[in-house]
């Protein structure tokens, strides 16, 4: 993939790429974080390593759905505003076009067998996807005591507790904003005391 | 005026769901079944069939849902109404995160938001695999009931793709159809055998 050279260009790609990734996403949720990252980070190079992880955080901290939150927010990174739409329709309209369909035939798709089974195997195959995206996120993950106690702390309260993952990562913004009223306070303590010295 | 009245429901239903995925059933539960538009059994039922398709599932359950009460007309409506206040909400924010991004308030905050979004998806794979992988509850009480309630078939085939997937380092949609393949396989084509 060479990189588009022309705004008509990105649009184009921008749709196509969003339009897989609505294609390919099941089970919803965080099912197409994997492809969204592979997408937007390692093939096309549109967003940087680092700044996915705060591109979810936002996205799954503002109301809606995650992969259309993501898509608006990629898409207008690329290329404004008509880069977000193009990007959101791109990923809205693969299940629109698919469950206007299946509503036709509700009662028929309910009963194919083989979908079934294909559809048990594509679970299993989806797990393996978000643990490959929360290895490699994981790498890049800038690791201290205190976010390391994060991490354990949301990973056990989203696992054994019902609690909302917005409270959650409010959590991590506050302790996040105190830890940098902590960093001001004890930058300006050395200033002070160096010049002391 | 069905379509005024589809349109103020799942606008409402796009902009109160935060956090995404299953979290926001409740709400839509509330919504659809008491406007009549599904009754809960339909619901359960669609929910099944959304797992079996692709796409968020807000945007699944609009689009059924508007079919259903207005046709193709119906799920424009729906459809859109579930978008706009999240496309709307990130038009602005990713307007100003350009600005903001490297504002020292905006760092602190993200500084603590990454490391809850890795711990959220981890946890998702937890809960993936014991719904996936561990029998209904009510048949463990013991350490054998546990190992008898196991799904094997899905445990295997989960198998397989982390060998895969690590190993080979494939595309994400051709493991999905791999996994598609070994699902036909197992639950398909080897029970003719046996």
């Amino acid at each position: 993939m060479g990189i588009p050279t022309n705004q008509k260009e990105k649009l184009q790609t921008l749709f196509i790429t969003f339009f897989k990734i609505g294609l390919f996403t099941f089970g919803g949720g965080y099912a197409m974080i994997p492809l969204i990252e592979y997408e937007t980070v390692e093939r096309h190079r549109w967003i940087k390593s680092e700044d996915i992880l705060d591109i979810f955080a936002i996205a799954e901290a503002t109301p809606g759905v995650i992969a259309i939150n993501t898509a608006t927010f990629v898409g207008y990174k690329v290329a404004g505003f008509w880069g977000s739409l193009l990007a959101t329709l791109g990923v809205v309209i693969p299940s629109f076009t698919i469950i206007s369909v299946i509503s036709l035939f509700f009662q028929e798709f309910q009963s194919l067998e083989w979908v079934g089974y294909a559809f048990k195997g594509i679970r299993a195959g989806v797990i393996v996807l978000i643990l490959g995206a929360v290895v490699k996120m994981g790498k890049k993950g800038e690791y201290t005591p205190l976010t390391v106690l994060i991490l354990m702390l949301a990973f056990s309260l989203a696992s054994f507790t019902d609690i909302n993952v917005i409270y959650l990562l409010l959590g991590g913004a506050v302790t996040g904003l105190f830890y940098q009223v902590w960093l001001n306070r004890k930058q300006a303590d050395d200033k002070r005391d160096e010049v002391k010295k | 005026m069905i379509y005024l009245d589809l349109f103020i429901t799942f606008f409402k239903i796009g902009l109160f769901t935060i956090g995404g995925g299953y979290a926001m059933i409740p709400l839509i539960q509330q919504e659809v079944v008491d406007h009549g538009w599904l009754t809960l059994l339909e619901l359960t039922d669609f929910i099944a069939v959304a797992e079996s398709t692709p796409g968020p599932f807000a945007v699944n359950i609009a689009t059924f849902v508007g079919m259903e009460m207005g046709g193709l007309p119906g799920a424009l409506t729906t459809t859109t109404a579930v978008v706009l206040p999240s496309f709307i909400i990130i038009l602005l924010i990713a307007k100003a995160f350009t600005n903001f991004q490297q504002n020292k308030w905006v760092q602190g905050a993200l500084y603590g938001m990454r490391p809850v979004v890795i711990g959220l998806i981890a946890s998702a794979v937890l809960l993936l695999m014991s719904s996936g992988f561990i029998g209904h509850e009510a048949q463990i009480n013991s350490v054998g009931g546990f190992f008898a309630s196991l799904q094997y078939l899905e445990i295997i085939i989960f198998s397989i793709c982390v060998f895969v997937y690590f190993r080979f380092k494939l595309h994400p949609i051709k493991l999905i159809l791999i996994s598609a393949a070994l699902g036909m396989l197992f639950f398909g084509v080897l029970p003719m055998f046996y």
